[in-house]
């Protein structure tokens, strides 16, 4: 029994459609996630990489079957229906387009909500950084801190991070200590206020799916919450000269209790009640 | 008639033939040949540089060459395949060979602006090449962000701008040329709609040219007077603002793109349905794409600039401003497809490349859509990930074009056709080489691999070799096309006029043309993709 084409085109379709979905959900093209952003993009990720997946088969099927299907057998060209135009097929795929991005579009915003970015750029945790000597400095946010739902926000622990030529230094103000690795306590927000030197640098964690540049001139202001204790690269993202494929670092995530004991290890302050607050 | 191409290109011509290419002509097929051949030499360049800094990445450690030099190169390799190879070529080349063709004109509006155009861009490519060798190249990348381009060889860094301006000074002379003659140089009697889709393609780019290239060339006036005099418009040390520069640069850079894609978009319109013979669907829909692909181009610069402070509502705004190209540039792709759906195809080297393109664009496209996003593009931008995205557009698009368009016009231009085996070889090769390089480079961005290095992590060498490997596949792609190209000028299958048997007006000429294009009259052709059409589709 023939199919009609209708169905065939709508059996098709929703074939590509679970495709996507299958490959989307089961691609692992990513780096193990250690923030609490990172299972928020990997689940943008892989909804992407559905909708990708199922135009891309279904678009260079269509390309592969016209070759084949339309390819001219003898010399001579055979007589073909002249279409020029289609006034529904048209708007229909004007749609699909249309809709596939404002459906990405309103979910990729869905996501950035929920990571924080739509957080305004002072709130709590920045006041206590915005010290009375710099009044008239401009901040500039990354990505804001997301905080857990259902818990208290807890206070971020502050770190101030100069990127030079071609180093990353890492200086715990509470605690007074200069690092050139970076440990944050994992579940806890972190509050980075990073300054250049010299060019413009960039601070990522590809762990945590965030990277921010860091301008001169500009300090700003990254937040984050990392979740998994580990060892991960900090790598310098943006060219800042000869050096630059060596401009790299690491961020140790450890649990509170361990972290607590590096701070009191290193610090060359006493503990004040303040300090073992912030990092409590 | 036998034609044999070198004594009958002469035979019109006050000069031999060879002289002519080497001279101040204002005949546009001169002109837009010298733009070709000059493009060329400039991508085998191009082409080697990204063969040394390939070299340089097959191991983790920078031991290939200094680490200095490695950022030289990256930024030469950057500014001549997009200033000139692909501009000049997607642009001048077939621009200035076609267009007057296609209106019914005998040469562009204003001959000797475009011979002027021309010929500003050698002496710029040798200028920007010869800075390697006066003290070092730029080594800021080819968007020369300050503070970087400000602190680091500044020699090379001021021959680059003197160079990129002379290149965008040749660029907008050639666009006023365009807009002059797809205006203004019409035949009588022909209309706006009825014009091959590729004059709408060059109004567009030049359109996107005239309004973009000056805000380029004004920044980079700045930029080398804080150089050069110390001023500090975008120098932080002295009170400047270094993202004011990001957002005037992409504020062309970001167009460039669809200077460089548009074009391409209208010379596959002409190659599908000459050899699907079925008209170009959706003639009309196809136009109004191209206005929008240029209206929104112009409005989505700062997707270049969401990790450099850009506060949350700019992010918003660009985003979706981006996302809205797929709907457009979606038309125009479902548009080719109708095209060939229930076509008799041509399975020639021409239609290949042209299919090869509408793979590797719908890929880069999807990898676009992803990168507009905010909170992915956070992750992966600057990083090898938008290598590989960029590459798959501006490669395995528009060189696909530029390949499937010789071996589409090289027997209106020589009068002998290509090697076919050699083409499909040719395809396979770099059809190859391109998917074996940059699909892995996705993999590498995701994963942590940022772009512009000498070295990297172990844990990515081997990902780095397989690119590598793809790299010199593409290298070796070439070998059939020179091999082709230089043979078939001899020993060529004689073409005749119209081997395609096309309609659209470069074809109703003698192939080489005359001197003047035509042997009497202008065709009026009001139906350039009338193929099963019973109507007569030119007069």
């Amino acid at each position: 029994m023939p199919i009609p084409p209708r169905i065939l085109t709508l059996l098709i379709g929703t074939a590509l459609v679970l495709v996507g979905l299958w490959v989307g959900q089961n691609v692992n093209l990513l780096p193990v996630d250690a923030s609490v952003n990172a299972p928020l993009y990997d689940e943008l990720f892989k909804v992407l990489f559905s909708i990708g997946t199922t135009l891309f088969i279904g678009i260079v099927g269509m390309v592969l079957y016209s070759l084949t299907r339309f390819r001219r057998r003898s010399d001579t060209a055979g007589e073909v229906l002249a279409v020029e135009g289609n006034l529904p097929l048209e708007i229909l795929w004007t749609a699909i387009p249309a809709v596939v991005v404002l459906f990405v579009g309103i979910y990729s915003f869905d996501i950035y909500d929920r990571m924080g970015g739509m957080v305004p750029m002072h709130d709590h945790s920045m006041a206590s950084m915005q010290t009375a000597q710099e009044p008239e400095e401009k901040t500039w946010a990354g990505i804001s801190p997301a905080s857990v739902e259902g818990e208290p926000p807890a206070t971020a622990v502050p770190i101030e991070v100069t990127a030079m030529q071609f180093a990353f230094i890492f200086h715990y103000p509470e605690a007074d200590i200069i690092s050139g690795e970076l440990h944050v306590p994992a579940g806890q927000p972190v509050s980075l206020r990073m300054t250049a030197n010299d060019v413009i640098h960039a601070f990522w964690v590809p762990e945590f799916r965030l990277k921010q540049d860091i301008i001169p001139g500009q300090p700003t202001l990254l937040s984050f919450t990392a979740t998994r204790p580990g060892r991960y690269p900090i790598v310098c993202a943006e060219l800042c000269g000869a050096y630059h494929g060596g401009m790299r670092s690491t961020v140790i995530v450890e649990e509170p209790e361990d972290f607590a004991n590096w701070v009191a290890q290193n610090s060359p302050v006493k503990a004040t009640p303040t300090s073992s607050a912030v990092i409590s | 008639m036998t034609i044999s191409p070198p004594s009958d290109f002469a035979s019109t011509a006050e000069q031999p033939r060879w002289q002519r290419y080497f001279g101040f002509s204002t005949d546009h097929k001169v002109i837009g040949l010298q733009y070709l051949v000059c493009g060329f030499l400039f991508y085998f360049i191009g082409g080697a540089l990204a063969g040394a800094l390939r070299t340089e990445l097959l191991t983790p450690i920078s031991d290939f060459m200094p680490r200095e030099v490695y950022n030289e190169l990256l930024t030469l390799h950057g500014t001549v395949m997009i200033f000139l190879w692909i501009v000049p070529v997607v642009n001048g080349a077939f621009g200035n060979y076609l267009i007057p063709f296609y209106v019914g004109a005998r040469d562009m509006a204003y001959p000797r602006l475009n011979a002027v155009a021309f010929w500003m861009i050698p002496p710029a490519g040798v200028l920007l090449i010869s800075s390697y060798f006066l003290g070092g190249a730029s080594q800021s990348g080819w968007t020369a962000y300050p503070p970087l381009s400000l602190n680091t060889a500044a020699t090379g860094q001021v021959i680059w701008i003197l160079s990129v301006l002379l290149l965008g000074g040749s660029s907008i002379f050639g666009a006023i040329n365009f807009v002059g003659t797809i205006l203004k140089m019409r035949r009588p009697g022909l209309q706006m709609m009825q014009l091959p889709m590729y004059c709408w393609a060059m109004l567009g780019t030049s359109i996107l040219v005239l309004l973009s290239t000056p805000v380029l060339a004004g920044t980079l006036v700045l930029l080398s007077f804080d150089i050069v005099a110390h001023t500090g418009f975008f120098n932080p040390a002295m009170g400047g603002n270094a993202v004011v520069y990001q957002h005037l640069f992409w504020f062309y850079s970001h167009p460039a793109v669809y200077i460089m894609v548009l074009p391409a978009f209208g010379l596959v319109s002409e190659i599908l349905p000459v050899h699907a013979r079925k008209p170009l669907f959706g003639y009309t829909t196809m136009v109004y794409s191209i206005m929008a692909i240029v209206f929104l181009g112009l409005i989505v610069w700062a997707h270049h600039m969401f990790t450099s402070g850009t506060p949350p509502w700019m992010r918003l705004f660009f985003t979706i401003a981006t996302s809205f190209i797929a709907v457009p540039t979606g038309i125009k792709f479902f548009n080719w497809l109708a095209t060939l759906w229930g076509g008799s195809i041509s399975l020639n080297s021409a239609v290949m490349f042209s299919c090869g393109f509408i793979v590797n664009f719908v890929f880069g496209g999807i990898t676009g859509i992803a990168l507009a996003q905010v909170p992915f593009d956070i992750h992966v931008h600057d990083t090898y990930f938008v290598v590989g995205h960029f590459h798959y557009i501006v490669y395995g698009g528009t060189v696909f074009v530029i390949f499937a368009s010789i071996y589409h016009w090289y027997p209106k231009v020589m009068g002998r056709l290509l090697n076919e085996p050699l083409g499909q070889l040719h395809f396979w090769l770099t059809f190859i080489g391109l998917n074996l390089c940059f699909a892995p480079q996705h993999w590498l961005g995701l994963n942590g691999m940022p772009r512009r290095v000498a070295e990297y992590d172990p844990q990515f060498q081997f990902i780095n070799q397989i690119s590598s490997v793809g790299a010199l596949l593409m290298a070796v792609s070439t070998l059939p096309f020179l091999i082709n190209v230089i043979w078939s000028a001899y020993r060529g299958t004689v073409a005749g006029d119209n081997p395609w048997n096309a309609l659209t007006p470069e074809w109703l000429t003698s192939s080489p043309p005359p001197e003047e294009n035509w042997h009497g009259e202008a065709p009026l052709v009001h139906e350039p993709y009338g193929y099963g059409l019973k109507s007569p589709v030119s007069s």
